[in-house]
């Protein structure tokens, strides 16, 4: 079978996180920011992975599982969040969301 | 990557929802290529399952439409964008000019879920606990968090508020991915 | 423990006398005040006596040291007092008059609201007057002749609510500073060469040092700087400004300090500094020179004057410039022995003037003046004796005393003689003019002009408007009193001169003891035909003026105004005292002025000074306008920030694992 150097997937691990930082900084809409955290933290799983095989180690791949819910308890309540501030902004541009005062 | 770029590029959220999917996905073969089953199971079950399933119901419940064109923030275009963009290279120079690692055969990994149960529930059982409380105050934060202020008075006392759907069916899929 | 080691509680009484009517006069009754300023006056005076009384020619000069004060390597200052001659005549005087003008200030100042005010200035003008003449050192002598300059404005600007008694205060003490300057120099030159100041060490390091011909040492130059300094203080040309200017303070203070003791001091310093003088001729030629100059100077201005107090004061300074001839001839004794006698018969002139004043209800122009002597019996025969004695009518005290001078004078050019007499003649002249507008005559003037309420009346008007309308009257006997003794010491104190007593009395000062038994035969055999001839010619001077004021104001009063008409321009200019406050205006005092709004006011103090304080606030806010922009609430910028910061760090760590 063919051996992938670890340093590819670690370099598709940054790729994949710095497309999510990107995401965040270019999008406009609050919840195409979100998906892009998402990415961030999938990246991230990914290196994790990586690394756990290279070291032959299951920690990596439990550590990737912690990740995994802690992800899916923020999008929860990041999207909570979201249906909140629309109800009162009516807008879902993040521009449009500066002010502190609700 | 393609569906990262993608994501990137769309102007509607759901196909840049959709091509999160796609990564998703992705990754979760990427997973098995790497011997970790489990991992990638999980992945597809809570994530592309659960998580992007949550995301799809708010756009469609908030009725997102395409981005509008706004001013947005010159700071994120001039300072951000290059910022990024030199982090990431500098990153990937580093980690290939400097990579000493050796290659990692396909399937490498012992992946199998008896062991990652036997670490779970031995080794790391608090975390995995400590976890578990953590989805129950999350559940409860976004219950909270989106509740009508009169929807809460009028039910103080009674049962469970009428919440909209995409949170009881969370529920149901985290504990339908749990139980797996 | 011996009287003189008690020393320095003279200088302290007077002090401690200020310290509490200035603290707690404002609640104390005016008795108790008076009584207060009296008492430690008197004190002081009580021992000045006591310490005379053991004091002779023949004894050994006393220092006492109060306390360490510098000690910086080799160059220390004490606080240390001294007692010789020189400085028991000069503690006899200011006691004296200064004990008699404090008597005669608890009747003129009584109405005044701030009397407790002035009674504790004049006490704290005692101190500084004290401490400066029984200093031991050059510095502590500073101490008291910075003090007397301070108590000088303070009460030349007491009745400060006035502005042109503000302003006098103020130029008298800027003037003063100015003199200040040179003597400072001079005190600088004197710790350089000498690394001390103290008078026996200096003065022992100094005689054996030879006479500067060349004029180009340093004894000259610190001898020059002394007489800027004596200058100022002494009111001498070029700093006598102020003097006329000072007689804007109450008739006492005018007495006291511009008359019988501050102005003194330059007098008193140059003859207690003669050492050095003696050693550098150039210097002591230039204070002959200016002496006699400020002399003749003086009078011709105080021809013309109207207001009698400014007649006074430039007289006053007129008989400072005999002194400061006499010193510069090399007569230190004789310049003193004036010095005493002018303290009595200026500072009664002055009291008398003031009793005038305050009888005429506070008005001071001559001209509305005269007939006064009916009024005023006591004050006319009082200033009448003073007067004979300022025009030097033997036997009265001022004519032994310039006639000594004169003689003296005389021994080293016949220049300063001439001058001297004619100034003698002009005193003379002017001083009857002063009798005879004031007193003389049948005609009150004053009588058919409206009352004038005069700027040294403060309260008294309101105190004699009622019951005998405006006629004058005389002064209480608390004020007459003080006239009286000084009348007597006029009389009298000259007698000391006979016999060349004053001098063998301060012989070890200006001699040296040794020295004293030679010239005391030899100024026995002095008294020679010369000598009579020219008393006798100074003698008919002074009774030419006063024959030609008794022509000019007595017999034929229209004749003054006429002949002013004919001189024209010269009498103009004397009246407006040769315009030389105006020539210093234009000279110096305007540039000084506008130079400094422009370059330190507008220039360093608005330009760079508020400018750096109100530009650094001025950056930190537009610093923090720029800064504030980060806060924008947008959460993408806020995101571009921290993906920028991260690319920072990210770089920084990728260098640092590059570099090592």
């Amino acid at each position: 079978m063919a051996a992938v150097p670890l340093s590819y997937y670690l370099v598709l691990s940054g790729i994949l996180f710095f497309c999510g930082v990107l995401g965040f900084l270019i999008k406009r809409n609050i919840i195409t920011i979100f998906m892009s955290i998402e990415l961030m933290l999938n990246g991230v799983n990914l290196s994790f992975v990586a690394f756990a095989a290279q070291w032959h180690s299951l920690n990596g791949q439990v550590f990737v599982f912690f990740v995994m819910v802690v992800a899916a308890a923020e999008a929860a309540v990041g999207l909570a969040i979201i249906i909140a501030v629309y109800r009162t902004r009516e807008t879902l541009n993040v521009d449009q969301v500066n002010l502190l005062k609700l | 990557m393609a569906g990262a770029v993608n994501l990137l590029m769309q102007s509607h959220p759901i196909n840049s929802a959709l091509s999160l999917v796609v990564v998703m996905g992705s990754l979760a073969v990427e997973y098995l290529l790497l011997g970790a089953e489990f991992v990638a199971a999980v992945q597809v079950i809570v994530y592309a399952g659960a998580i992007m399933v949550m995301f799809l119901i708010t756009i469609m419940l908030l009725n997102a439409g395409k981005e509008e064109r706004s001013h947005g923030s010159r700071v994120a275009m001039l300072l951000g964008v290059p910022g990024v963009v030199i982090g990431g290279a500098l990153i990937a120079w580093t980690i290939l000019a400097r990579s000493t690692t050796d290659s990692v055969s396909i399937g490498a990994l012992q992946g199998d879920p008896r062991g990652i149960a036997k670490l779970l529930f031995h080794a790391f059982l608090l975390p995995f606990e400590v976890t578990s409380v953590l989805i129950l105050i999350a559940i409860m934060g976004a219950v909270v968090l989106v509740s009508r202020p009169e929807a809460v008075v009028r039910s103080a006392d009674s049962s469970p508020v009428r919440q909209p759907e995409p949170m009881i069916k969370d529920r149901e899929l985290v504990a339908a991915g749990k139980d797996h | 423990m011996t009287l003189t080691s008690y020393l320095w509680l003279v200088p302290l009484f007077p002090l401690a006398g200020a310290a509490i009517n200035g603290f707690f006069g404002r609640r104390l009754p005016k008795q108790a005040i008076s009584a207060i300023a009296l008492l430690f006056c008197g004190l002081a005076f009580g021992m000045a006596l006591l310490l005379a009384a053991g004091f002779s020619s023949a004894s050994a000069p006393y220092s006492c040291d109060l306390a360490h004060w510098i000690r910086s390597g080799t160059f220390q200052v004490d606080f240390s007092f001294y007692l010789d001659q020189l400085s028991l005549v000069m503690l006899l005087v200011v006691t004296g008059v200064g004990f008699l003008i404090h008597i005669y200030s608890i009747g003129y100042m009584w109405d005044d609201e701030s009397y407790y005010r002035f009674m504790a200035y004049l006490n704290l003008f005692m101190f500084f007057m004290l401490t400066l003449v029984l200093a031991k050192n050059y510095l502590v002598m500073f101490i008291g002749w910075e003090g007397v300059g301070l108590a000088s404005y303070l009460l030349i600007g007491f009745w400060f609510t006035k502005d042109s008694a503000a302003s006098a205060g103020k130029k008298a003490f800027i003037v003063n500073r100015i003199g200040d300057f040179g003597f400072l120099i001079a005190l600088f030159l004197i710790i350089q060469h000498f690394g001390s100041l103290d008078f026996t060490t200096v003065f022992n390091a100094v005689t054996p040092l030879a006479k500067e011909t060349s004029g180009a040492g340093f004894l000259t130059a610190i001898g020059l700087l002394l007489m800027v300094g004596a200058a100022g203080k002494s009111a001498q040309i070029p700093l006598y400004v102020w003097l006329p200017d000072a007689m804007e303070g109450p008739t006492p203070v005018s007495a006291l300090i511009h008359a019988a003791t501050m102005v003194t001091a330059g007098v008193y310093m140059v003859a207690r500094s003669h050492v050095i003088f003696e050693r550098a001729p150039e210097a002591l030629t230039v204070v002959a020179v200016i002496g006699t100059l400020t002399a003749f100077f003086a009078a011709t201005i105080g021809i013309a004057q109207t207001d009698i107090k400014k007649v006074l004061a430039y007289s006053t300074v007129s008989q400072l410039g005999y002194m400061f001839m006499a010193c510069g001839v090399g007569a230190f004794s004789a310049g003193i022995f004036h010095l005493m006698t002018h303290a009595f018969f200026k500072g009664l002139l002055f009291l008398a003037a003031g009793s005038v004043i305050h009888g005429v209800g506070g008005e001071q122009d001559m001209r509305k003046m005269g007939g006064l002597r009916v009024y005023m019996p006591w004050t006319c025969a009082t200033m009448g004796i003073a007067t004979l004695a300022i025009a030097g009518i033997p036997p009265l005290a001022g004519f032994w005393s310039k006639d000594e001078i004169l003689w003296q004078a005389f021994n080293v050019s016949w220049v300063y003689w001439i001058i001297g007499v004619i100034t003698a003649f002009i005193t003379s002249f002017y001083m009857f003019r002063l009798m005879y507008m004031t007193f003389g005559g049948d005609v009150y003037r004053g009588a058919t002009s409206p009352s004038g309420h005069g700027i040294d009346d403060h309260g008294h008007s309101t105190g004699h408007g009622d019951g005998h309308g405006h006629d004058p009257h005389e002064s209480p006997w608390v004020m007459l009193g003080p006239l009286v003794i000084l009348a007597v010491l006029s009389i009298v104190g000259g007698l000391v001169g006979i016999g060349n007593h004053f001098e063998h009395f301060l012989a070890p000062v200006f001699q040296g003891p040794a020295v004293e038994a030679a010239t005391e035969g030899a100024s026995e055999a002095g008294k020679s035909g010369l000598e009579y001839l020219l008393m006798a010619v100074s003698v008919s001077v002074a009774g030419l003026g006063w024959f030609l004021a008794y022509l000019l104001y007595s017999r034929s009063p229209q004749l003054p105004a006429r002949i002013a008409t004919s001189l024209g321009g010269l009498y103009r200019a004397v009246v407006h005292k040769y315009y030389i406050d105006e020539i210093y205006a234009a000279l110096f005092v305007k540039p000084l002025i506008e130079g400094s709004t422009a370059i330190l006011w507008h220039g360093v103090d608005q330009g760079v000074i508020d400018a750096s304080v109100n530009e650094s606030a001025h950056a930190a806010r537009e610093l923090s306008d720029n800064v504030r922009h980060m806060q924008s609430g947008n959460l993408r910028s806020y995101a571009g920030w921290v993906a920028a910061g991260g690319a920072v760090v990210i770089a920084y760590m990728v260098w640092m694992g590059v570099t090592h």
